[in-house]
C-alpha cells in the first residue's frame, strides 16, 4: 500500500513552455483540438497524475476488473457509473447479459430517468451499439460491455467519440480463461483503469466499512501507469481517498532523512 | 332513446321511432318520458361518437361528390354541382342515396336546392325534396322560421309577435327586422333565400401518404437503392410537412423484375419527417434484400402517421445550446432499427423490497418520472438471476456465514452485515413462504457479497449467492 502511494506521491516532470506549446500544435493537427475540459476525480493525487487533469472526455477508456468474482465485474461496474454519474446528460448503456442492477447504479448517482439500455445479442453486435451512441451529440457518456475488442474496433470508437465529445467507457467482461486473456490484449483507447476490491477499512462496530478499491490507472496515453488505494463511488458518483491513508503523517521527509 | 343531462336537469337528446310513436321527443325531460313509458330504455347520449359517426357518413358519401362537409349535429351536405350527370338526374341521384342509406339502416332525408340553407330547410320541415332551380325563395318562404338555424329563443320570440312563417320575415322592412333580432337572423333568411354565399367546410378524405418511383432500367446495386431510398424519403417527407404529420411507421416495398417482391418495415418511436434520418434506418436492413435480377419498382409507405407541429428541426449539434432535455429519438431509433425496438428500453423503479422486481423495463422514449429507489439501503451492481446455491458456514445458527463455497471455491468471510429481512409479496403474486435474510459478507480476498438464507436457520434454510457489490 505504501509503495503505491509513494508512486503516486512522484508528480510527473515539469513541462516546459515550449514543450507545452509543442504539445498544442500537435494536438491541433491531430484534430483533437476541442476545447473539452477533462472531468477531474476530485482527488489531487489521481488529477495530477493524467494528463489534462482529469479524465479525458470525448475519448475511449476501458475499466477491468480483478480479484474474486471478477467475471461478475460488480466494481468496475459502478466505477463507470459513477463516471457516467458526474457527466451532464443521458447515458447509453449497451449489453449482452441481464445481470446489470439497475438499483446498485443509482447508488453511485446515476438516476434511472438518465439510462437507456441496449441489449446486443452477442458480443460482437454491442460494438455497433456503442459506435451509434457515441455518433450522438446528445449523450453523456456511452458504456459498453464487451469481451473482444479489435485495435482496429477500438480505433474506430476512439475517432467516433473525439468526433463527438461523447465519453465511452467500455467494461471489459470475461467468462473462461481465453476471453480473460483477450481482455489484456492492447487496444487504442486513452486509459485503462483495472479495479480490484480491497479489504475495507475496520469499522469501530462489527459490520461492512466504507468499501475500498484498488484502483491501477494501467494504461494512460501521455502519462505513466499508477495506483491507487480509493474509496469506492458514493452517491454522487465521486471517489475519495480513506480517511486513514489521507491523515497519514508525511513519510516523505522521513525518508529523505534516513537516505541523506 | 338517448339522454342528455344539462346540470341537473335530464332531457332526451334523441328517440328512437318506436318511443316516437310513443309520443316522446327531443327535448322532453326524461322524468315526464319515463312516467309516460315505464319500461323506457334509456341510455346516455354520446356526442363524441354521434360526431365520429357523421364524420363516417360524410366520408361515406365522397361516392357521390368530392365536396362533402358534415354539418353537426344531424346532417351532411354534398356540393352536387356536376355530378348529378353522372346518375342520370337529380331524382334519380337522391333516389340512389336514399336508397344506400336505408339498407344501411339510415333514416335519412334529403333535399337538393340552389342553396345549403335552402336545402337544410327544406330537408328537415318539408320533408326533402328538389327545388327546381331559382324557386327558393317560393320554398322556403313557407316553412316555418324555425327552418332558418336561427336560436330557438329568438324563434320564440318571432312566435311571441306573429311571426310564424319565413315569407312574413322576409316581408319585413329590413332594417328594423335586423334592429330587432340581430344581424344573424338577416344572415341566415340570406342564406336560406340563397342570396347570400355560404362556403362549405369540405372533408378533405384521409389518403395515406406514399411516395411511389418506377424504374425504366431495373436497378440492383446496393448504393443505388440506398440513394432512391433517400429519394423517397425527401418526396414523402415534403407531403409530410403540408399535412402537418410526422411518420411512425414506414413501409419500403421493393418489387422485382420476375414479380417478387420485398417488404421492410421501420417505426420511429417519436413523430418526424426527417428524410435523412428516415433513409438512414433503412440502411441496414437494405443489406439483407435480395434485387435478383433488378427492381423496377419501389414504394414508400407512410402506414402509421401522426400530427406532427411546425417545429424548428434542424438545430442540433450547435455548440452553446444546450437544450434541458435532449432529444433522443434519433438514437433510439437507429438503435431499434438495429436490434429491434423491445430491446432498446428505459428501466423504471418499482415501489417493492424483492430484488428481481425492483426495475421495470419501459419504452425508452416513455415519460420520466420521479421514483427511485430507496437511497439508504445497499444494493449490489450485478444480480445472480437465478440465484445460485452456496453452501456456508455460521458460528451459530442465526450468525452471519463465517465461511462460504460458491462454485467449488472457498470465500473465508471477514466481515458480514445483516440480515436485512425481505418478505415475500403476496399482493405482487409471491407464494407464501418465509421471507429471505439478506447478508452482505466482504471476504480476505475482498470480494464483496450479497447472499441470503431463504428460511431461518431453524427451519432448514438454505444459503443462496444474489448478487456481487462493487
Amino acid at each position: 500500500m505504501t509503495r503505491h502511494l509513494l508512486r503516486s506521491a512522484s508528480s510527473p516532470p515539469a513541462a516546459s513552455p515550449a514543450v507545452a506549446e509543442l504539445r498544442r500544435q500537435i494536438e491541433r493537427l491531430e484534430g483533437s483540438a476541442q476545447v473539452r475540459p477533462p472531468l477531474p476525480f476530485g482527488i489531487a493525487a489521481v488529477d495530477r497524475h493524467l494528463p489534462g487533469g482529469g479524465l479525458a472526455r470525448g475519448a475511449l477508456h476501458e475499466v477491468v476488473e480483478a480479484g474474486p468474482a471478477a467475471e461478475f465485474a460488480g466494481s468496475a461496474t459502478l466505477f463507470a457509473a459513477g463516471i457516467a454519474a458526474r457527466l451532464k446528460g443521458p447515458v447509453l448503456w449497451c449489453l449482452t447479459r441481464r445481470d446489470l442492477f439497475a438499483p446498485g447504479l443509482a447508488l453511485a448517482g446515476l438516476a434511472p430517468g438518465r439510462v437507456i439500455y441496449v441489449e446486443g445479442g452477442r458480443d460482437r453486435d454491442v460494438l455497433p451499439l456503442v459506435e451509434e451512441g457515441l455518433r450522438e451529440r446528445g449523450l453523456a457518456a456511452v458504456v459498453g460491455e464487451v469481451t473482444r475488442l479489435s485495435l482496429l474496433a477500438s480505433r474506430r470508437l476512439q475517432l467516433a467519440a473525439e468526433a463527438s465529445g461523447v465519453t465511452a467507457l467500455l467494461l471489459r467482461r470475461w467468462w473462461t480463461v481465453a476471453e480473460k486473456d483477450v481482455t489484456a490484449l492492447p487496444s487504442a483507447a486513452v486509459t485503462r483503469w483495472r479495479i480490484a476490491p480491497a479489504a475495507s477499512e475496520p469499522a469501530p462496530a462489527p459490520g461492512l466499512g466504507r468499501v475500498q478499491w484498488q484502483v491501477d490507472l494501467m494504461r494512460c496515453r501521455g502519462g505513466a501507469p499508477c495506483s491507487w488505494i480509493l474509496e469506492a463511488c458514493d452517491e454522487t458518483g465521486r471517489l475519495a481517498v480513506p480517511a486513514s491513508l489521507a491523515r497519514r503523517p508525511d513519510s516523505a521527509a522521513l525518508r529523505r532523512a534516513v537516505t541523506r | 332513446m338517448t339522454v342528455s343531462a344539462v346540470g341537473s336537469r335530464r332531457t332526451i337528446a334523441a328517440a328512437c321511432p318506436a318511443a316516437q310513436r310513443l309520443g316522446l321527443h327531443a327535448g322532453m325531460a326524461v322524468a315526464q318520458a319515463q312516467a309516460m313509458v315505464p319500461k323506457l330504455h334509456v341510455w346516455d347520449a354520446t356526442p363524441e361518437e354521434d360526431a365520429a359517426a357523421l364524420r363516417e357518413l360524410a366520408r361515406w358519401a365522397i361516392g357521390y361528390s368530392p365536396v362533402v362537409a358534415p354539418d353537426p349535429p344531424d346532417g351532411v351536405w354534398i356540393d352536387i354541382a356536376g355530378c348529378a350527370h353522372l346518375h342520370g338526374s337529380e331524382e334519380a341521384l337522391l333516389e340512389h342515396l336514399l336508397g344506400r342509406l336505408n339498407e344501411q339502416g339510415v333514416t335519412a332525408r334529403a333535399a337538393v336546392a340552389d342553396a345549403p340553407g335552402a336545402a337544410w330547410a327544406v330537408a328537415r320541415f318539408r320533408g326533402g325534396g328538389i327545388i327546381p332551380v331559382g324557386r327558393s325563395v317560393e320554398a322556403v318562404a313557407v316553412l316555418p322560421v324555425a327552418a332558418l338555424r336561427i336560436s330557438p329563443s329568438i324563434v320564440a320570440v318571432m312566435q311571441k309577435l306573429g311571426v310564424e312563417r319565413v315569407g312574413q320575415l322576409a316581408a319585413m322592412p329590413r332594417a328594423p327586422m335586423v334592429r330587432r333580432f340581430g344581424k344573424d337572423v338577416a344572415l341566415r333568411l340570406d342564406q336560406a333565400m340563397g342570396h347570400a354565399f355560404e362556403p362549405l367546410n369540405p372533408l378533405i378524405p384521409e389518403e395515406t401518404p406514399l411516395s411511389t418511383v418506377a424504374f425504366a432500367e431495373p436497378i440492383g446495386r446496393l448504393k443505388a437503392i440506398k440513394n432512391v431510398v433517400h429519394r423517397l424519403a425527401e418526396d414523402l417527407c415534403k407531403q409530410l410537412v403540408k399535412r402537418g404529420q410526422g411518420v411512425r411507421r414506414l413501409d419500403l416495398i421493393l418489387r422485382r423484375v420476375d414479380q417478387k417482391g420485398a417488404h421492410l418495415r421501420i417505426g420511429t418511436a417519436k413523430a418526424t419527417r426527417d428524410a435523412p434520418h428516415l433513409a438512414k434506418l433503412f440502411d441496414e436492413r437494405l443489406e439483407t434484400v435480395d434485387p435478383g435480377f433488378g427492381i423496377e419498382e419501389m414504394v414508400l409507405v407512410a402506414s402509421k402517421t401522426e400530427p406532427l407541429s411546425e417545429t424548428q428541426t434542424e438545430a442540433r449539434g450547435i455548440a452553446g445550446v444546450s437544450a434541458p432535455d435532449v432529444d433522443m429519438s434519433r438514437l433510439v431509433d437507429r438503435l431499434g432499427a438495429k436490434v429491434g425496438a423491445h430491446r432498446v428500453y428505459r428501466l423504471e423503479p418499482v415501489q417493492t423490497l424483492v430484488p428481481e422486481r425492483m426495475a421495470r423495463k419501459v419504452p425508452a422514449l416513455a415519460p420520466v418520472t420521479d421514483a427511485t429507489w430507496p437511497e439508504n439501503l445497499p444494493r449490489p451492481t450485478r444480480l445472480l438471476d437465478p440465484p445460485e446455491p452456496v453452501v456456508a458456514t455460521a458460528l451459530l445458527p442465526d450468525h452471519p456465514p463465517a465461511l462460504i463455497v460458491w462454485r467449488k471455491v472457498r470465500h473465508k468471510v471477514t466481515h458480514a452485515d445483516g440480515p436485512e429481512r425481505i418478505a415475500p409479496e403476496w399482493w405482487a403474486g409471491d407464494t407464501d413462504g418465509p421471507s429471505r435474510d439478506y447478508y452482505r459478507l466482504e471476504t480476505d480476498k475482498g470480494g464483496r457479497f450479497w447472499v441470503f438464507r431463504d428460511a431461518p436457520a431453524a427451519e432448514g434454510g438454505r444459503w443462496w449467492l444474489h448478487g456481487f457489490f462493487a
